[in-house]
């Protein structure tokens, strides 16, 4: 089990949060060998906002996974802080989401019979300092929503809802996989102010998968791939606000 | 092979452990259906291709003696076709190598000339010739029984002196199909023989020279039975005649007639349940896939395929499975008919019992299969059909939710989020859950409708054999006798104590209603035979007045203080009318019971007896079997010891049997219902738990989601199935309640127990396999479908 480290420290730029060590994954998908990574080096800073970019089937979302520890690499290693992610047996990794991390998926994966208000407790139930459902909502702009089902919200509010509850248990990282990807421009947005507050009030380190480059400018750092690896690294000097961008 | 064929086939392939479920369901049924239907068709084919070619008797007149030259007032009767006198005597048997007596039925032969009414089926040997008295014919049961062969001689008591006899053939008879001895309740082939003699020598045994015991007739088409039973009764009456009786009292045919119904009982009742279950099943199973598939059916109806080529589609899906059913149910229930075919021939003594396989059975089963199936199939089939191309390729909306309404009634607050999904998930779907709740309690019910008679038969063997025949030995006589003739008995080796016992044929009668019974006189102090209240405690003979079994009561209709007419059918036939004054509950039979002084006084009697019970010392038990053997005055020797083994060696083989093959039904049922809720719901919710598991929920809480739910309707199924399994027990102790036998109706806590957990077990194993499922659930691919 992996030390919860203190949320109220202040943040370190220096300090490396996740790294992966030369990792390759290939799938076998009857006799077709599929590289979906092959080689990626990187280190992800506590508290920094990392935009992967890139065309489909270029790796990052099999990344994503690796280093959310829902999939293990074929070769190479991954760290936590100190810890060997790629040590990790099946429990060790569930340990490792439970405590640790946070996912938004394009297609928000909601608890259909669980109201907006339950679907945020039941992962703060299982939390060791989580807020509560109530704030975790209030901050996607949703308390008035709360006891809502998924089929009685919109689609923006149904992945404002999964930000919340992936926000939640204040995990140590944050993974969203396109969440504006089935969005309009407008609840895209808002989608993203959620996340960017995330990242700026509790200091979760925060990747963001998108096809949309004008979404890298919220970003600290832009990576951008292609064929299963990193192809450039770019570093924001600034980063731009929300509220700021269009599309 | 087209591509939709092949897909079809895939599918299947796909979901192979779910379709073998239902296709085991549908299976069991038709094999419940061909097994009993096709037992009973050839059952009944044989008996009545046997009464026909052997020409069974239709109507019974035994008497005590009468002259031959009744036989023309007899053939008078109108209605009649065929008259045939015989003797007809219960003898007592000395067999080599059997320590204790035996007991038998010897019945006159012609030596010479045709036999013309219950013709034997020769098995061995030949019949009978004239000049040698000593040569008889036995029945095949009797002469396995005691590995008798052509030649083998055995002694017989009879009218007082012990005659050697040799067995020159084995036969058949249509009247002793099931061959009961005297007062016993399942065949002892070793102790009870049926011996043919000839007509001749028995009369001169018998010093019956020209005289008869016995009138047996057949009937004219048309004739009225109770007409022709009316006059010969009168026609007997004189001669000693107690009653006439057709086929349906005829103790043989009786038992094969119930065992026939008891069949149909079972072919009828059972397979409907198996088929619902499957129907259910295939409905979900189906509903399902549409489900998963609607985009592709919206693709095929878009490049052009037909509305009804599409439904077609999953009509042509569901039919394989229930071909499948079908086929496994053929096969398995021929297997088992043939086998319990078998079981019958050992039981029932046919010239000739195969399993017949009669094709319009196997049509039917097939039929009814296929359109239960397809009824199960019909609302998601024609969903198929209707569904519109471009609604189809549009995702369905989430599945709406509610708060459940009992969340609400029972102000719920405090519930777990998982909890609140289980139970908003098992309400959502109330038809389903309901179905699965009822296809689980069936599984329970058809174990409690089986493992009851465990416990029942258990409680008839205590209460006949422990509780109210409590004797070692009965003994009845040839004759009656004086009281005092009781010394001589208990002077024999062996024998601690004696009671008497006198038995009178009657005709009770109250109102239209009456019965043929013997009434049962006891000493009032005794204690072997002992009678029961309807509490089933011990009860005092009153002196007076009849002591009437309930069912016997029930039968007249009458109750404690009403009165009775007897018609004593003896001696000098008075006819009285007494009270009853003591109801009493017995299993077996319907006995009436009376003081034995009060009964000798009825009959204008001396003391006297016709039988006792006898209380031994086992030690000596050998020689006093030795020595009853050559009793001439006692005609039967019933061992209660061997009496009640041989009861539940017969009744442990046929019930293990049985509880055998339902125990397989109800795991099956068991197991294909709750397999396939939990598969279907796990397809439905694969995301949803995907989901709890990237959010960092184990294996174990994701499962608990999944399987809470297996859980919360089995839990719900438990009661359910508890009340249908003791409605079962009572269907049973009805269809069984008959004048000759009754089974109490017992399910007690280790019934339910055992039933529960073999229930539970299977459940646990389904729900494991499907636990494996999720176990395996690849997280990014659950997550990555679009539903």
């Amino acid at each position: 089990m992996i030390a919860k480290h203190d949320k109220q420290q202040s943040k370190s730029e220096n300090q490396v949060t996740l790294s992966a060590l030369d990792i390759t994954k290939e799938y076998h998908t009857g006799e077709v060998i599929i590289q979906a990574l092959r080689g990626v080096d990187l280190e992800l800073h506590e508290g920094e906002l990392v935009v992967l970019l890139g065309p489909s089937g270029s790796g990052k979302s099999t990344l994503l996974n690796i280093l959310g520890g829902l999939d293990s690499p074929t070769s190479g290693r991954v760290f936590f802080r100190d810890n060997e992610l790629t040590a990790f047996d099946n429990r060790g990794l569930t340990a490792y989401r439970r405590n640790h991390v946070g996912f938004v998926f394009q297609f928000y994966n909601l608890i259909p019979s669980l109201t907006a208000r339950e679907n945020v407790t039941i992962v703060t139930e299982i939390a060791s300092n989580p807020l509560s459902a109530e704030e975790a909502l209030g901050m996607v702009g949703l308390a008035e929503r709360m006891d809502h089902f998924p089929a009685q919200l919109s689609g923006g509010e149904q992945q404002r809802v999964a930000i919340a509850r992936a926000i939640a248990k204040r995990p140590d990282i944050l993974m969203c996989d396109e969440p504006t990807g089935a969005l309009d421009s407008k609840t895209g947005l808002r989608v993203l102010q959620a996340i960017e507050q995330t990242n700026r009030t509790m200091g979760t380190t925060t990747v963001l998968i998108t096809h949309n480059a004008i979404i890298a400018d919220m970003a600290d750092r832009v990576m951008t791939f292609a064929d299963g690896n990193i192809v450039d690294i770019r570093t924001n000097k600034t980063r731009r606000s929300v509220s700021d961008l269009s599309w | 092979m087209t591509p939709l064929n092949r897909k079809i086939i895939r599918d299947l392939w796909r979901i192979k452990g779910q379709a073998l479920a239902i296709a085991l369901i549908i299976g069991s049924g038709v094999a419940v259906y061909i097994m009993s239907l096709g037992t009973l068709y050839s059952l009944e084919g044989a008996r009545d291709a046997y009464y026909e070619r052997n020409r069974f008797v239709q109507v019974f007149a035994p008497l005590k003696r009468a002259p031959e030259h009744l036989k023309a007032k007899i053939a008078a009767i109108p209605g009649v076709e065929t008259v045939d006198l015989r003797i007809a005597k219960n003898v007592s048997l000395d067999i080599p190598g059997l320590l204790e007596p035996a007991s038998g039925r010897i019945i006159s032969l012609p030596e010479t000339g045709e036999q013309i009414l219950n013709v034997l089926h020769l098995r061995q040997g030949r019949l009978l010739t004239p000049g040698r008295p000593d040569e008889v014919l036995v029945n095949e049961a009797f002469a396995t029984a005691n590995n008798f062969e052509l030649g083998s001689h055995f002694s017989a008591i009879i009218n007082g002196h012990k005659r050697k006899l040799t067995i020159v053939g084995i036969v058949l008879s249509p009247e002793y199909i099931y061959a009961l001895g005297p007062g016993a309740l399942m065949p002892d082939d070793k102790r009870f023989g049926i011996i043919w003699m000839g007509k001749k020598a028995l009369e001169a045994a018998f010093d019956l020279g020209s005289s008869f015991t016995e009138a047996t007739v057949t009937l004219q088409r048309g004739a009225i039975e109770a007409d022709v039973i009316d006059a010969l009764e009168r026609l007997s009456e004189p001669y000693g005649g107690i009653r006439a009786y057709g086929r349906k009292d005829q103790i043989s045919n009786w038992f094969v007639n119930n065992e026939i119904d008891q069949l149909r009982a079972m072919g009828n009742a059972i397979p409907p349940l198996f088929l619902g279950v499957a129907a259910f099943l295939l409905h979900i199973v189906v509903s399902r896939l549409i489900e998963t598939e609607r985009e592709q059916i919206g693709l095929l109806k878009a490049f052009g395929y037909s509305d009804t080529a599409a439904a077609w589609l999953y009509v042509k899906f569901v039919m394989v499975i229930i071909f499948l059913g079908i086929f496994i149910g053929l096969g398995f229930g021929t297997w088992l008919g043939r086998g319990m075919t078998e079981l019958y021939t050992e039981y029932f003594r046919l010239p000739f019992l195969h399993y017949i396989i009669d094709g319009s059975l196997y049509i039917t089963a097939a039929l009814i299969s296929i359109a239960i199936g397809l009824v199960g199939t019909l609302t998601s089939v024609w969903r198929v059909q209707r569904l519109m191309p471009a609604v189809a390729m549009t995702p369905p909306p989430p599945t709406s939710y509610r708060t459940a309404w009992i969340e609400r009634l029972l102000q719920l607050k405090g519930l777990s989020e998982p909890n609140r999904m289980i139970l908003r998930h098992t309400l959502r779907w109330p038809v389903r859950s309901g179905l699965s709740v009822l296809g689980t309690a069936l599984a329970v019910s058809i174990l409690i409708g089986t493992l009851f008679f465990n416990e029942s038969l258990k409680q008839l063997i205590d209460i006949q054999f422990f509780q109210t025949q409590r004797q070692d030995v009965m003994l009845s006589f040839v004759d009656v006798r004086n009281a005092s003739s009781i010394t001589e008995i208990k002077r024999l080796p062996g024998v601690l104590a004696v009671e008497p016992f006198r038995s009178v044929p009657v005709r009770l009668i109250v109102g239209h209603l009456e019965r043929y019974e013997n009434i049962m006189g006891l000493d009032a102090d005794a204690k072997m035979f002992r009678q029961l209240g309807t509490d089933f405690n011990p009860i005092k003979l009153p002196t007076h007045g009849l002591a009437l079994s309930t069912k016997m009561a029930n039968i007249l209709g009458v109750g404690l203080g009403d009165m009775i007419t007897v018609e004593v059918k003896e001696g000098r036939r008075p006819i009285v009318t007494l009270p009853v004054t003591a109801l009493i509950e017995e299993y077996i039979s319907t006995p009436v019971y009376m003081d034995l002084t009060a009964l000798n006084r009825l009959l204008g009697e001396q003391p006297t007896v016709n039988g006792a019970t006898l209380l031994i010392d086992p030690i000596q038990a050998d020689t006093l079997y030795r020595e009853l053997k050559n009793i001439p005055s006692i005609a039967a020797v019933s061992i209660q010891g061997v009496l009640v083994q041989s009861f539940q060696d017969t009744v442990e083989e046929n019930i293990g049997l049985m509880i055998t093959f339902y125990v397989a039904f109800a795991t099956i049922i068991a197991f294909g219902v709750v397999y396939n809720s939990a598969r279907i719901s796990l397809s439905e919710r694969a995301r949803e738990l995907a989901s709890l598991r990237v959010l960092g929920f184990t294996r174990g809480e994701a499962s608990y989601i999944l399987l809470g739910e297996v859980g919360v309707l089995t839990i719900a199924a438990l009661p359910l199935g508890c009340l249908i399994g003791y409605g079962q027990a009572v269907m049973w102790t009805v269809l069984m309640d008959t004048e000759l036998f009754r089974m109490p109706l017992i399910v007690d806590r280790a019934t339910i127990a055992l039933s529960i957990v073999i229930v539970l077990i299977s459940v646990t194993i389904s729900g494991l396999i499907v636990r494996r499922k999720l176990d395996n659930l690849d997280l990014v691919e659950a997550l990555k479908t679009r539903e």
